[in-house]
């Protein structure tokens, strides 16, 4: 018999369910076979010109009904489609969860389709003013769900009987571990016996391309799109943009033992710390991140050399692999170059506000089978980061544990502490 | 009593009526109207705008004002005040183990480069390349950070210090209402001593109001006051430029630092009634009876928004109680959407802490308080969706 407490008297919470969707494909199948065999989801992008563009490739998920219907729709789809997958495999009824939602999905602005929809019905001198004078008169229940905040998760909610009120989340790049965070802490505190954890994101606009661009964030390695996501390389020289999104049903170990569900996994740890240096760069001396792995560790009460496995957030742009290198190195010594550290966003691409989640999710994954995905377009190490990052083909291990980064814009860094059975 | 108590020592308050507790309380008390409400600028619609601010004594900088849209900067000063009125001048000290929960919204998008795309959209078809042109060559490469949900606490990071954990939630009201109910339950289960919480919200922006106007929840016309909207022009909501932000603390926490507290927090009580439904009437009744709160004579800080269905149900549901005194705050501060719940609680503690209900903010549909308030109902009923409310009451 398991403990059903944690080191700190805390219940365990386990995970009972997993659905993922990303440009490789729907469901967790699709995707595990894609991502053992280090095949790469980015491709030219199709959704929109890209006339005047530096970048010209994404991650995109193109082959949804909604791939084509805006931000809020795409990510709505992209939240259902994996938390579907997730509560069936649970086992719990599907349209009656019967436990909170957490949502990490991108901010919403109003899309430009609208605006221009609107510009030529309003009255106005600016276009602005235009807009607003057409709003109440041609604008739809549709478009106004769009401008809100908390639609998709209410419509999710819905979708599944989630119970209270959801809460949506941004964290930036590390919002789809505080997802499952949130919902690791409410189990622990004992207000629910299961969360719905999800991460979704629909929103590579051509907006949210340019502005990442102008920020100098993203690969225009735009000859060879699957060549271009290239994290630890020396010439990696940004992240690609990228959609998807991962659900997981977690549940205290207790009640999914009593209703005999099949525990895939343990969410064991979750660390967070703020960085305070800048709005795009971390403390140079990467305290922050340090301080997010330590504290994820200490919460999952294990020693850095108990982790058999790193799930590298790996964004492949030049300051986030050096930091997140360093950062390793500092809270795990010498035994850093015996553990296997792989990203994920080498093949998907990194989705924002889905990242945490979908790597949680492929983390678990790589415990269940015993392979390790791998990085792939490792064909010019950086000398500067010595780590074995799981070159270009998949590996077979025994993976007991795994900790999983993710550092977001805005100084907000998150980790998870998985391991592969209760102790 | 549990010295894991969650209590309220730092109050930080922005709005049309002005900048901190005494500013907020002085005009609430001395029975302040809506004079500053401004309604030609966004016409037909009203705004509350924002007080003059004098950015620089909360965020010294000028290279961090200039990285933030006003939202953030709204929501950064009153970050300052609340962090200044819990005792916290040193930042670097307490920073790095204050947690921080903040609702936000964001997206405040360049007008003028927007103007420049529609007028061009409307002589040409190829929209597609129109935006790729303006936007790559007009965005300011900062402003997408400038108007990105989370960097409201990025930037209370990097001007305040506060280091420990960083959540944003979003969601309109029911963020505000979700980002103290967890902030709450942090301290209540010992994860956390202090909170800082709280969001912010610029209502002085197109993109702003639109969020409202497509759904047709703007008042129009002249303005009335907040419980007399209905059958007016419009949707009922005039939206306020402002801030709020609390500092909340363990009992103990507070005490060894030798703080008084304003108030204590009961539960936190939220839901998602399916209004289409016809939900919301009893769904506000059962939240009511979560909160413990008294049956008779009880101070109501109501953060009802004007919308015409939830304001109708929260005054039916609020009216039925013998000698309720309910404040709807928004008719004179206009609404603060993500903030609006955290600014409630900051009014119904300076109340309770003062012991003492501010007057009447409409005669016609709000009474005076018989006896002094030793507990405020606080309510935050979303305009589309989302209701929250918590009972402030005395520290015992």
């Amino acid at each position: 018999m398991p403990n059903l407490l944690d080191h700190l008297g805390r219940p365990v919470v386990a995970v009972t369910g997993i659905g993922l969707v990303t440009s490789l494909g729907k469901g967790k199948e699709a995707n595990w076979e894609a991502l053992t065999a280090g095949r790469s989801g980015i491709h030219a992008i199709t959704r929109f010109p890209v006339d005047h563009l530096a970048t010209r490739i994404s991650g995109m998920v193109d082959f949804l009904p909604s791939s084509e219907l805006g931000a809020t729709a795409l990510t709505y789809e992209l939240a259902e489609t994996a938390a579907g997958e997730a509560i069936t495999e649970s086992g719990l009824p599907l349209e009656d969860f019967d436990g909170p939602l957490f949502l990490a999905a991108p901010p919403v602005e109003l899309d430009w389709s609208a605006r221009f929809f609107l510009n030529t019905r309003g009255e106005g001198e600016k276009g602005t003013e235009r807009l607003l004078d057409a709003a109440n008169a041609t604008g739809s229940d549709e478009l106004f769900a769009t401008t809100q905040f908390g639609t998709v998760a209410d419509r999710l909610s819905d979708r599944f009987g989630a119970t209270g009120l959801p809460i949506t989340l941004s964290t930036a790049c590390a919002s789809g571990a505080t997802a499952i965070q949130l919902g690791v802490e409410a189990i622990r505190r004992g207000e629910a016996k299961r969360a719905l954890a999800i991460g979704a994101d629909g929103s590579a606009t051509a907006e949210a391309l340019i502005r990442f661009s102008l920020l100098s964030a993203l690969s225009t390695n735009n000859d060879v799109p699957e060549k271009a996501s290239k994290p630890f390389s020396k010439d990696r020289d940004g992240f690609v943009l990228a959609e998807g999104g991962a659900a997981l049903v977690l549940e205290s170990l207790e009640s999914a033992l009593e209703r005999g569900a099949t525990v895939i996994g343990i969410l064991r740890g979750c660390g967070e710390k703020a960085d305070d240096f800048h709005r795009t760069r971390s403390k140079p001396d990467g305290s922050p991140a340090i301080a997010a792995v330590r504290a994820a560790l200490q919460d999952a009460g294990l020693a850095p050399q108990q982790i058999s496995y790193i799930n590298a957030h790996g964004t492949s742009t030049p300051e986030n692999d050096k930091m997140e290198h360093l950062s390793l190195s500092t809270v795990f010594g010498e035994h850093l170059r015996g553990i296997p550290i792989s990203s994920n966003k080498s093949m998907i691409g990194h989705t924002l506000s889905a990242a945490g989640a979908i790597e949680a999710a492929v983390s678990l994954l790589t415990m269940r089978h015993g392979v390790i995905p791998p990085t792939i377009n490792y064909d010019n190490p950086d000398p500067a980061i010595d780590l074995d990052v799981v070159p270009n083909k998949s590996r077979e291990a025994e993976v007991k544990t795994v900790l999983s980064n993710s550092f977001g814009f805005g100084g907000q860094n998150t980790c998870l502490v998985m391991a592969r059975e209760p102790s | 009593m549990s010295p894991r108590d969650v209590v309220i020592t730092g109050i930080g308050l922005l709005s049309t009526l002005g900048e901190g507790t005494d500013a907020h309380w002085n005009a609430l008390a001395a029975g302040v109207t809506a004079a500053t409400a401004d309604s030609t600028r966004f016409a037909p619609f009203t705004i509350h705008p924002a007080p003059a601010i004098e950015w620089g004594n909360q965020i010294p900088k000028r290279g961090d004002q200039r990285q933030m849209e006003t939202w953030q900067r709204l929501g950064t000063y009153a970050a300052g005040l609340a962090l200044d009125d819990a005792g916290f001048q040193d930042r670097e000290t307490w920073g790095a183990d204050m947690d921080m929960v903040i609702a936000a919204g964001g997206g405040e998008r360049d007008v003028a480069v927007d103007d420049t795309i529609l007028d061009a959209a409307r002589t040409r078809n190829d929209r597609g390349v129109l935006l790729n042109e303006k936007l790559t060559t007009e965005l300011r490469p900062t402003l997408f950070l400038a108007q990105l949900s989370n960097l409201l606490a990025g930037n209370i990071s990097i001007v305040h210090k506060v280091t420990g954990s960083s959540r944003t939630f979003m969601g309109e009201e029911g963020a505000g209402i979700s980002a103290v109910d967890t902030a709450a339950a942090r301290i209540r289960s010992g994860q956390s001593t202090r909170v800082l919480v709280g969001g912010a919200y610029n209502a002085e922006h197109p993109d702003m109001l639109m969020g409202y106007e497509l759904g047709g929840f703007l008042h129009r016309g002249a303005l009335r006051p907040l419980w007399q909207r209905e059958g007016a022009e419009g949707g009922g909501v005039a939206v306020g430029s402002g801030a709020a932000f609390l500092v909340l603390e363990s009992r103990d926490s507070a005490e060894s630092r030798g703080r008084t507290p304003y108030a204590m927090l009961g539960p936190v009580v939220s839901g998602r009634a399916r209004r289409s439904r016809g939900e919301l009437p009893s769904a506000l009744a059962d939240l009511a009876a979560r909160t413990a709160s008294p049956a008779e004579d009880l101070l109501v800080v109501s953060g009802a928004s004007g919308a015409h269905e939830a304001t109708k149900a929260e005054k039916d549901f609020l009216g039925s109680f013998p000698g309720n005194a309910v404040r709807g705050f928004s008719g004179v501060t206009g609404h603060l959407k993500e903030a609006q719940f955290p600014f409630a609680i900051g009014l119904a503690a300076l109340a309770v802490s003062r012991n003492a209900a501010f007057p009447p903010l409409d005669a016609e549909n709000e009474r005076e308080l018989t006896g002094v308030p030793s507990a405020a109902l606080v309510t935050t009923v979303g305009y589309a969706r989302g209701e929250g409310m918590v009972l402030v009451t005395e520290v015992d």
